[in-house]
């Protein structure tokens, strides 16, 4: 967790105590200003607490980047119980900070928990952890029996009329559940499927058609800071539109990959990168990088400059999504790396929606048979005449004919290999042709005019 | 074909309790009933049925979305080798099939001595320690093939055990709610407003 590269010294906000080896135990933590933040909103009215919240306009961290604050705003009033549940379903491909922060700082996680739930009124909380990750279960349960011995959690809270259980729930390897809907289909014991919108928000109706507040694991470990160093203080870091500190892996060919938390909106790709990383790899140059994520379009070069922002990445046409930021060196073949990304999806599919269903594994099928050498001159104009039928024009950001985005996340990768690297393509299909007129700057490319439908 | 043991019978009724409702506990009771017989026996998710008041049909149905809940016996040991895009890059594939010839199997299946199954899995969130593997849902990162031969053997020879449990093991710590601390399930129709969310306007009722 080094700082240097950026503009200044920012504070290490939720990764402060990973440099204790016992940063999990509830003594290092309340030795390290732990729960104070927690006593603090308990002398404080719910309101208050929630309008800091607002007040520091924290960001939601899982991928979308929705308010947290504004969000909980959104339960309908006079409808109780509401539910506070937990999204620590990490496994967005190039994702790794969530683990993290359940693995070494639980107790985090908890007194962020409690205050959000103390704050919006929800009487029971979940905490629903990835199936795979038994560590951060084992660290979590362990947290979780020592902060009810102290009195932390449970009845009567540390002897307030604030009541609020905290249950350990985790999944069993899916990873559609991370999709708030998906998880709360899970939560409730069923296939984790995603729900048809609208309603658009569990806060309005979520886990058993009640209240339901969803928040990312790295959103709520930003909260006992902000409760105990006040918003203002918390607004005096990062960009406008995105305040604070933001957790970063760096992942693929460069020389230190590893995990950073660094000033959120100025820091840029490059001081990641080239920075805190050390650079690509050998005497290697950069091909391309997913900038957020599998489901994010790839930059190049010419984005490095971009600031870690939403609006500066949407406008350039991709997203900042999960925090995942994987660097491919020129050995990289394109189409492989865009089959791998796309061979995820197609597995991941939930099955509910045709278009995902059927499209990602033809269009795994077409990426595998390409790479096996048996692609035709076809194969481009059917790669994306499959993709236009699952995100219609194939446009940025995604139109879908899904529920959910996962369907469309599996056109990014495939959308941009094509766009970019369309000779490594060719050489795949015998020469085939890319017919797409091609822009930047997330307008799309379009089969040209008078394409047939089907190839 | 066990059902759960009488231990596991009271576990089972103790982790219901904490939803508001039953079928809530359905996953975290598939995952018990993994980690008594090392896969999903039919039986099981029979009792699991009866505990929940569904029919074991709709215990299949969920149970049979999620990749980790095995129906059939696997080996003893689950070695997972993440192949996804940052894995790719640096090696992940190579692991893979370094590790199908030395275990003389491909993915998905399981050494004649019922010791190892086999999985290339998608992104277990180790990206910038790739590549990287799981045996069991124990993280190994950065893993050269040296030390995946070397971890094989110490598999073989017992040598991990205090480390890395018997398959269908996760937590090796259960979360317990004590009697006296619990605040108990927010089962719907039977909660009102919060007592501490009081208007803010009435100094009297003001939270502790
Ligand atoms: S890509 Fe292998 S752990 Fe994320």
């Amino acid at each position: 967790m080094s700082d240097q590269a950026t503009a200044r010294t920012v504070p290490q906000m939720i990764t402060g105590r990973f440099q204790y080896d016992d940063a999990h135990t509830i003594e290092r933590y309340e030795a390290t200003e732990g729960y104070a933040a927690l006593r603090k909103a308990l002398q404080m009215h719910p309101e208050d607490v929630h309008a800091e919240i607002k007040e520091a306009s924290l960001l939601g961290r899982g991928g979308a980047g929705f308010p947290a604050g504004v969000k909980w705003g959104f339960c309908p009033p006079g409808v109780w119980p509401r539910y506070f549940v937990v999204n620590g379903d990490e496994s967005e491909p190039g994702t790794y900070k969530d683990r993290l922060l359940m693995e070494r700082d639980p107790h985090q996680l908890i007194e962020g928990v409690l205050i959000g739930a103390y704050a919006t009124g929800c009487a029971q909380a979940f905490l629903y952890v990835r199936g795979e990750m038994a560590l951060a279960q084992e660290r979590i349960a362990a947290a979780l029996n020592e902060a009810y011995a102290a009195g932390l959690v449970g009845k009567d809270i540390l002897g307030s009329s604030f009541s609020c259980d905290i249950v350990l729930h985790w999944g069993a390897g899916a990873y559609i559940v991370g999709e708030e809907t998906a998880l709360i289909e899970s939560l409730e014991g069923n296939r984790g499927m995603p729900r048809l919108k609208p309603p658009y928000f569990p806060a309005a109706k979520g886990l058993y058609m009640q209240p339901t507040i969803v928040n990312n694991v790295e959103t709520m470990a930003n909260v006992p800071w902000i409760i105990r160093n006040g918003a203002e203080a918390y607004t005096a870091y990062g960009a406008e539109s995105s305040r604070g500190t933001r957790m970063f892996a760096v992942s693929g060919h460069v020389k230190k990959p590893g995990v950073h938390e660094v000033e959120f909106g100025t820091t840029t790709f490059r001081d990641l990168i080239y920075g805190h990383c050390g650079g690509i790899r050998g005497n290697h140059t950069l091909k391309a990088f997913i900038p957020g994520g599998a489901s994010a379009p790839w930059f190049y070069e010419e984005h490095l400059d971009l600031p870690l922002e939403a609006g500066a990445v949407g406008a350039a046409g991709s997203m900042l999504g999960s925090g995942a930021i994987v660097v491919m060196d020129e050995t990289t073949d394109a189409v492989k790396a865009a089959w791998r990304v796309v061979r995820f999806f197609a597995r991941e599919s939930c099955g509910k929606c045709t278009p995902c269903r059927e499209g990602t594994s033809w269009l795994e099928k077409v990426l595998r048979r390409m790479l096996d050498g048996q692609g035709r001159p076809e194969d481009i104009a059917l790669l994306l005449d499959l993709c236009d039928n699952i995100s219609p024009s194939i446009a940025w950001p995604p139109k879908q004919t899904t529920i959910c985005p996962l369907g469309p996340s599996a056109v990014s990768p495939i959308a941009s290999a094509i766009m970019r690297f369309k000779p490594e393509f060719q050489a795949y299909c015998g020469g085939g042709d890319v017919p797409t007129s091609v822009t930047i700057n997330g307008k799309a490319y379009l089969p040209p005019e008078g394409a047939p439908a089907g190839v | 074909m066990p059902r759960f043991t009488a231990e596991n019978t009271i576990l089972a009724k103790e982790i219901i309790g904490r939803y508001p409702h039953p079928k809530s506990a359905l996953i975290p009771l598939l995952h018990l009933a993994q980690e008594q017989d090392g896969h999903l026996a039919e039986d099981a998710m029979v009792h699991i049925a009866e505990l929940i008041d569904h029919t074991p049909a709709e215990v299949i149905g969920t149970a049979s979305f999620y990749e980790m809940f095995k129906r059939e016996p696997v080996g003893d040991y689950l070695v997972n080798v993440c192949t996804n895009i940052a894995c790719m890059l640096m090696g992940g594939e190579e692991l893979l099939h370094h590790l199908e010839d030395r275990l003389d199997i491909r993915p998905g299946s399981t050494t004649a001595d019922g010791m190892f199954t086999l999985e290339d899995v998608e992104c277990i969130a180790a990206c910038t320690e790739a590549p990287c593997l799981t045996v069991n849902y124990r993280y190994f990162h950065k893993i050269s093939t040296d030390e995946a031969d070397q971890l094989l053997e110490d598999l073989r020879a017992g040598r991990r055990a205090h480390e890395i449990p018997k398959h269908g093991t996760l937590a090796r710590v259960r979360q317990s709610i004590p009697a006296d601390r619990r605040a108990g399930a927010a089962v719907p129709g039977e909660c009102g407003q919060p007592v501490w969310m009081t208007p803010k306007d009435d100094p009297e009722d003001a939270p502790a």
